[in-house]
């Protein structure tokens, strides 16, 4: 089997559920002719034509909420964001209408809202963004964020097939920089399930997405420079997080470093490091500690952007003072 | 394309009104008598305090809420506004799950997890009753109806959507994107504006320089109706012909319902912000109620004892439900926890709860509890 790119993998997930349930449809601004901003739908057009493949005007709150009455009647939509920055627009239907759906008044909203992510990328404030602490905080949706092809096409096929909203964070510096070769078959990855990305004893990295990357950089320098056994690993669902493998890893290295490019106030980071206080203190040796971007508007400047945004360099700043505690 | 106006107290009915049998018009007489008389009880039992949240009140909105729904089919959705509660009664919601549901009991459609008329009961048609329950940002339904009226069309089925929302709900991007999607895609729904007067405490004139809603189906490419919301045969005979240019094909129409709000927002609000006066003239001059009796008795030849007659069932039927609403038992506490997400189905206690009998959770609830059965709930 030959590898195939990030992109590629989320291409293909799409293309085998459009062909396996009739029910699965995309709806997004410039998906059709013209296959995407990134060209995640490139083909499906011609392939499945315009009822299942809907070009729409500049509205997300309009794409999230049309996909949630779809889902109430049977479909599975998968919507795109052309630029996860502008699911901000959909907050108020994606908080207030979509994860409350179920609860309140027992209707379903199976659909996926799928966007290009993140930084690293010279994108600028609007076109780097990770927004996807404002969602974690919100029970009633599930967010992914895959860091490899292998999961980004097990984890779209997951989510198409959840019964309940999936907010799938695409990394689009990770869209054709990595590659996978996918396992034969039906290739499902199940939502809430992490990753061992690299076994290690002395400490642990928990990370996801682009950050999974470097990590693993600094793992390797790490174990070469300093001789450090490093465990990374990539949460790939952020709701509902993997309470078992998290703690898990606290216990065999009993030193944690989280990492994530998301800013640091409010993001992700501060839940695990109560999670992990509340659960696990105990086999703690030290404190635990965060890399994340700084608490600023991404810049566009290289120079800036590689300031603000957590590198390989930081990590290992982290993971060394961490295990000379 | 051009707005067509169609205004005035005079207005009688359109043809489309008129040509309903007498049996139909005492209907229409029905539910929103039934509309009004259900609200007057909730507001006895909001003074005894077993309404457990606010009270909100569609006095002299009764005739646009019942004829315009009156216009949908059984297998039509349709999905109101917090003063369409006459709309879900012709659409099958009945008084027994409204008071279950202000009482916010454990067997209420929402299983006491939402308030007052936000419930519903949408998907095949035949199987469900085909309202859709609104939440409280307003405008949020319009891209939800969309989306629902978005499958008729992707399946070939022939079902219209029908959406109401109020003046302020207008001023909203959802109204907005919502409208114009479904315009764009050619979608078989009809959006309804509820012209009351007043959003919350806001008059018209400052939710829009407008100087009609109706002007904006011109911006939008669709279709365009306004009429006098208290004429309950004018309203049936407007929507009637949106929701037929839809079933044909002929995509979305904006209707706006001339009316007036006479309670305040909710039984709270003092009304401190109307002019002093225009209440009473409302209630004096254009009550809906007021004004189809006298078509019903003077076109109609319908004596005073065939009224008071259909006047007693509803609070015979209004009594009954009561009973049977008041007897219901409140939510059990754990059932918070249930049915956030499909899978898993049902949340943990936190540790400092662990105390709890969780045995239950996440267990079926009995027969019947946040389901809308009419045959269960019906009191018709």
């Amino acid at each position: 089997m030959a590898e195939i790119t990030y992109l590629e993998a989320i291409r293909e997930a799409i293309d085998e559920e459009m062909a396996r349930d009739p029910n699965v449809f995309l709806m997004g601004e410039d998906i059709g002719a013209y296959g995407g901003a990134f060209k995640v739908t490139d083909g499906m057009l011609a392939k499945y034509g315009e009822q299942r493949v809907i070009d729409t005007p500049i509205s997300e709150i309009a794409i999230v909420g049309a996909a949630a009455g779809a889902g109430h009647m049977g479909m599975r939509p998968v919507v795109e964001m052309q630029f996860i920055d502008f699911i901000a627009n959909a907050y108020d239907m994606l908080t207030n209408y979509v994860a409350t759906a179920r609860y309140r008044a027992f209707l379903p909203c199976p659909m996926v809202v799928r966007g290009p992510s993140g930084g690293y990328v010279r994108g600028g404030p609007f076109h780097s963004q990770n927004p996807e602490a404002g969602f974690i905080h919100t029970p009633g949706l599930k967010v992914v964020y895959p860091a490899t092809a292998e999961d980004a096409k097990g984890l779209m096929k997951a989510a198409i097939r959840d019964d309940d909203c999936v907010l799938f964070f695409e990394h689009k510096y990770l869209y054709r920089r990595i590659k996978g070769v996918m396992p034969a078959g039906d290739h499902v990855v199940p939502i809430g399930k992490a990753r061992t990305a690299r076994e290690g004893t002395d400490l642990s990295i928990i990370t996801y997405a682009a950050t999974v990357h470097k990590a693993l950089e600094a793992a390797e320098r790490l174990q070469q420079q300093d001789g450090l056994s490093v465990e990374v690993i990539d949460l790939r669902s952020l709701a509902p997080l993997d309470d078992e493998a998290i703690l898990a890893t606290v216990r065999k290295t009993h030193r944690v470093l989280i990492v994530h490019e998301d800013t640091r106030t409010g993001g992700i980071a501060g839940e695990l490091t109560a999670r992990i206080n509340e659960h696990a203190f105990a086999h703690l040796d030290a404190p635990v500690l965060r890399v994340t971007a700084h608490d600023i508007p991404l810049p566009y400047a290289p120079s800036l952007e590689d300031f603000v945004l957590p590198q390989v360099d930081d990590i290992c700043v982290a993971a060394r003072r961490l295990v000379a505690w | 394309m051009a707005a067509r106006r169609r205004r005035g107290p005079e207005t009688a009915g359109g043809h489309l009104g008129e040509a309903l049998p007498l049996e139909k018009k005492l209907e229409l007489y029905y539910w929103m008598r039934m509309t009004r008389t259900l609200e007057e009880r909730l507001v006895a039992l909001y003074r005894q305090t077993k309404v457990v949240g606010g009270l909100f009140r569609s006095l002299g909105q009764e005739a646009d809420a019942v004829g315009s729904c009156f216009a949908l089919e059984s297998r039509d959705v349709m999905s109101p506004l917090i003063r369409n509660m006459g709309a879900m009664l012709v659409k099958g919601a009945t008084p027994l799950e409204i008071l279950k549901q202000y009482m916010a009991k454990g067997d209420s459609p929402t299983r006491g997890r939402e308030l007052n008329i936000h419930f519903g009961d949408i998907g095949p048609a035949g199987s469900t009753r085909g309202f859709l329950g609104q939440i409280s940002p307003l405008g949020d339904m319009v891209p939800v109806m969309a989306g629902v009226t978005m499958t008729f069309k992707m399946r070939g089925e022939d079902r219209v959507g029908l959406v109401y929302v109020g003046d302020g709900a207008t001023s909203t991007g959802a109204f907005h994107e919502g409208i114009n999607f479904a315009a764009v895609q050619r979608l078989p729904l009809v959006v309804i504006i509820e012209n009351n007067g007043y959003a919350y405490s806001t008059p018209t004139a400052k939710q829009t320089a407008a100087k009609q809603f109706v002007d904006k189906a011109i911006g939008y490419g669709v279709y365009g109706e306004q009429c006098d919301g208290n004429d309950v045969l004018a309203v049936y005979d407007c929507t009637k012909r949106a929701v037929d240019r839809a079933r044909a094909g002929e995509g979305v129409s904006l209707l706006e319902l001339m009316t007036y709000r006479r309670k305040g927002h909710a039984e709270h609000d003092n009304q401190s912000y109307v002019p002093d006066g225009e209440i009473e003239r409302w209630a004096a001059e254009n009550d809906p109620i007021d004004r189809f009796v006298r078509v019903l008795r003077d076109r109609e030849g319908v004596s005073a004892e065939t009224l008071a007659e259909i006047d007693a069932r509803i609070v015979a039927e209004i009594d009954a439900a009561t009973d049977e609403a008041e007897r219901s038992g409140v939510p059990d506490p754990l059932d918070a926890l249930v049915g956030v997400y499909a899978d898993p189905p049902a949340e943990r206690p936190l540790w400092f709860r662990e105390g709890a009998d969780v045995s239950s959770l996440g267990k079926e609830r009995p027969e019947g509890w946040g389901t809308w059965d009419a045959s269960k709930g019906g009191t018709r």
